[in-house]
């Protein structure tokens, strides 16, 4: 029997992962190969899609990008023996894109069979929650302070610091809230995880639970993302059914249980408190802080809200302890992070790293330019509110503080890269009209500032008294910045004061 | 794709019922009801405002709130195309006016033949685009061609 390995994840399958499974399948047997297929996670070479792994003898060997014309040719070459073929690529584990990666979040995406809790606890799984139950709650909370784990949704708060605000507050009902609402454009990190390895989500929440004395837990899943909802489920079906959820965690006598919450199409309610708003129900309008979330949540309740990748985070930090975590990374960003390639790339996907890396590394090295052959001319980071940095600019590290210091942010590590034909002029323009679609409306810098934002950058491009409008558009990003509620009217005017300062050409001005 | 059942306001009230008693209810009873019939009937406000014991103002302002809810009946197919930045930068753009050439109708419009064409923000497809997603199935690597063939291929599957 021969495991082969074609990954089930969205990205694989929206360019033909399924044709090519059913052609594998069927071409094994007429044969006469006797081949089990393993529906994977992505192993995030997402240019390699579908990539195709077979196990040799414990030896993983790859072959993509494969399309079902391809194999027939692959079956006659012999891959099943693991031989070569011009799609080969060898040894999975030996080839450099991946080897030069720290995998720490992502260990097991695409390398286990998403669904099997067999596969998931033969890598390592249920360690950090099994050692989490032999501990004090504080104890927990302290270890994951320690490790200095901050929050991957883009804020980049210490996650240890909202899990004790959420342990020290008397309340009769607490919650697990993960932020699964993965809307930023070049990010889709989250999505990979839940789909190739859903249950260390589900143990990391289970963790957080526990440790701060909350019952119930909630995913809030963006509806775009049907694949995720649908393996998450299941997943949650099955820690269920194996005890690990539910009245009696992994026979601990104590509660914790998860719930998927599906979103209904709603940019802004990424930010925590329009998710809560929208979990509880309403309309996804943002809340002002204080009170803090942590304090009162989720039905006025103390809540803990992480992002999909910290919470997933937290197995290891529990199973390893706070000092492995704590020695990678670099300055205040510890641990690793998990950066996503997109856009106009060679050879996008996920490189999960150190901090510290810089961006011409993952641009140039790990990204290989651009896809159209082109040359790099502006690369977004930080998704629709992140700013633009220019090709001459890369060299800059990546993690919190260092983008921080150039203007710019790291918010869920995506990286979108545009080629020289961009117009810096339509992408400042597109930052202002996402934002008038997508506010909530509660504020009025953000709701009208953006409407506004869009005339005002159309009258520059149409050379209609330049200067007065340029001043005026100064002057309303000021105000979006300093006058709106959440990130986003707050940083809406980061991408494009960035693209009016760098490429001032575009906007019909003098380079 | 129409696997929806008709309108009907018992049916509705089954559904409805169903979820009344689950935490922060209007939402999800909305997206039950959309689930059931492919829309949520105007007739459903005051209904799920009575069930769930909130205002009729309450429940229209969730349903008007969020991009996903509809009010009127679910096309035969639904073209979404993401138009957010990283697919942007592989030409969405192309890809856009070639579905909106084949079609005849402008992004956000309903085709004579009754497929919607629809702009999306972020598929999570972003190393992968141009990106859509076409009645529920994600693609990717997507080029003006393709997406015509998609919608010819679609519209053989109606006839």
């Amino acid at each position: 029997m021969i495991t082969v390995y074609v990954p089930g994840d969205s990205a694989a399958r929206s360019v033909g992962a399924d044709t090519v499974a059913a052609h594998l399948v069927a071409g094994a047997a007429a044969r006469g190969h006797d081949v089990r297929l393993v529906r994977n996670g992505s192993r995030g070479m997402l240019w390699l899609e579908p990539f195709v792994e077979v196990d040799v003898n414990g030896t993983r060997f790859g072959y993509g990008p494969v399309s079902s014309d391809d194999v027939d040719s692959l079956l006659d070459a012999g891959i099943l023996e693991g031989a070569h073929h011009p799609l080969a690529h060898g040894n999975v584990d030996q080839i450099e894109w991946l080897a030069r990666q720290q995998r720490v979040t992502f260990a097991r995406v695409g390398v286990i069979d998403p669904l099997s809790l067999a596969d998931y606890e033969a890598h390592g799984g249920l360690a950090g929650l099994r050692h989490a139950l032999t501990m004090a709650d504080d104890d927990v909370v302290a270890e994951v302070l320690a490790s200095g784990l901050r929050g991957r949704g883009g804020a980049g708060f210490p996650a240890g610091i909202k899990w004790r605000t959420v342990l020290e507050a008397q309340s009769d009902q607490k919650y697990v809230c993960c932020n699964a609402d993965e809307g930023d454009s070049g990010t889709f990190a989250d999505r990979m995880l839940m789909e190739g390895d859903p249950f260390t989500l589900l143990e990391g929440m289970t963790i957080a639970g526990l440790a701060v004395g909350a019952t119930q837990g909630y995913v809030y899943l963006r509806s775009e993302y049907p694949d995720a909802i649908t393996r998450l489920n299941e997943a949650i079906d099955i820690a269920r059914a194996k005890g690990w959820l539910g009245n009696d965690v992994l026979g601990s006598g104590r509660v914790f249980d998860i719930e998927v919450r599906e979103g209904a199409g709603s940019y802004v309610c990424g930010e925590e408190t329009a998710m809560l708003e929208s979990l509880e129900g309403r309309r996804g309008m943002v809340r002002p802080k204080p009170p803090v979330p942590a304090l009162q949540g989720l039905f006025g309740k103390p809540t803990v809200i992480n992002n999909v990748l910290t919470l997933a985070s937290v197995p290891m930090v529990l199973a390893d302890g706070a000092a492995a975590y704590q020695a990678l990374g670099t300055g205040r960003s510890r641990g690793t992070q998990v950066f996503q390639l997109a856009g106009n790339i060679a050879r996008g996907g996920i490189v999960e790293t150190a901090f510290g890396v810089s961006l011409s590394e993952l641009v140039n090295d790990f990204g290989a330019g651009t896809r159209s052959g082109r040359s790099v001319r502006a690369v977004q980071v930080g998704g629709p509110l992140g700013a633009y940095l220019r090709a001459d600019s890369l060299d800059v590290a990546m993690d919190y503080e260092a983008l921080a210091d150039v203007g710019a942010m790291l918010g869920h590590g995506g990286i979108v890269v545009f080629d020289d034909t961009v117009d810096m002029a339509q992408q400042a323009r597109f930052a202002m009209e996402f934002c008038a679609v997508e506010s909530c409306g509660k504020c009025t810098p953000c709701r009208i500032g953006s409407r506004r934002g869009v005339e005002v950058i159309d009258r520059v491009i149409a050379g209609v008294d330049r200067e007065a409008n340029l001043m005026l558009l100064d002057d309303l990003c000021t105000l979006m910045t300093d006058g709106s509620l959440c990130a986003m009217g707050g940083l809406t005017p980061l991408p494009v004061r960035s693209a009016l300062r760098q490429w001032p050409e575009d906007f019909g001005g003098n380079s | 794709m129409s696997a929806f059942a008709p309108w009907s306001i018992e049916q509705a009230e089954v559904v409805v019922n169903k979820s009344a008693s689950r935490p922060g209810p209007v939402l999800l009873t909305l997206q039950a009801l959309q689930c059931e019939f492919g829309y949520v009937h105007p007739d459903a406000v005051p209904l799920v405002a009575r069930t769930l014991n909130v205002s009729r103002a309450e429940v229209h302002g969730v349903l008007t709130y969020y991009h996903d809810l509809r009010t009127s009946p679910a096309p035969a197919h639904a073209v979404r195309i993401c138009v957010a930045e990283a697919c942007q930068s592989v030409g969405s753009g192309a890809v856009v006016q070639r579905a909106e050439g084949e079609l005849g109708v402008s992004m956000g419009e309903r085709s004579v033949d009754a497929v919607d064409l629809e702009s999306v923000y972020c598929l999570g497809n972003c190393a992968l685009g141009p990106a859509a997603l076409v009645d529920g199935q994600l693609l990717g690597r997507l080029s003006p061609p393709q997406i015509a063939a998609v919608i010819a291929s679609l519209r053989s599957e109606s006839a």
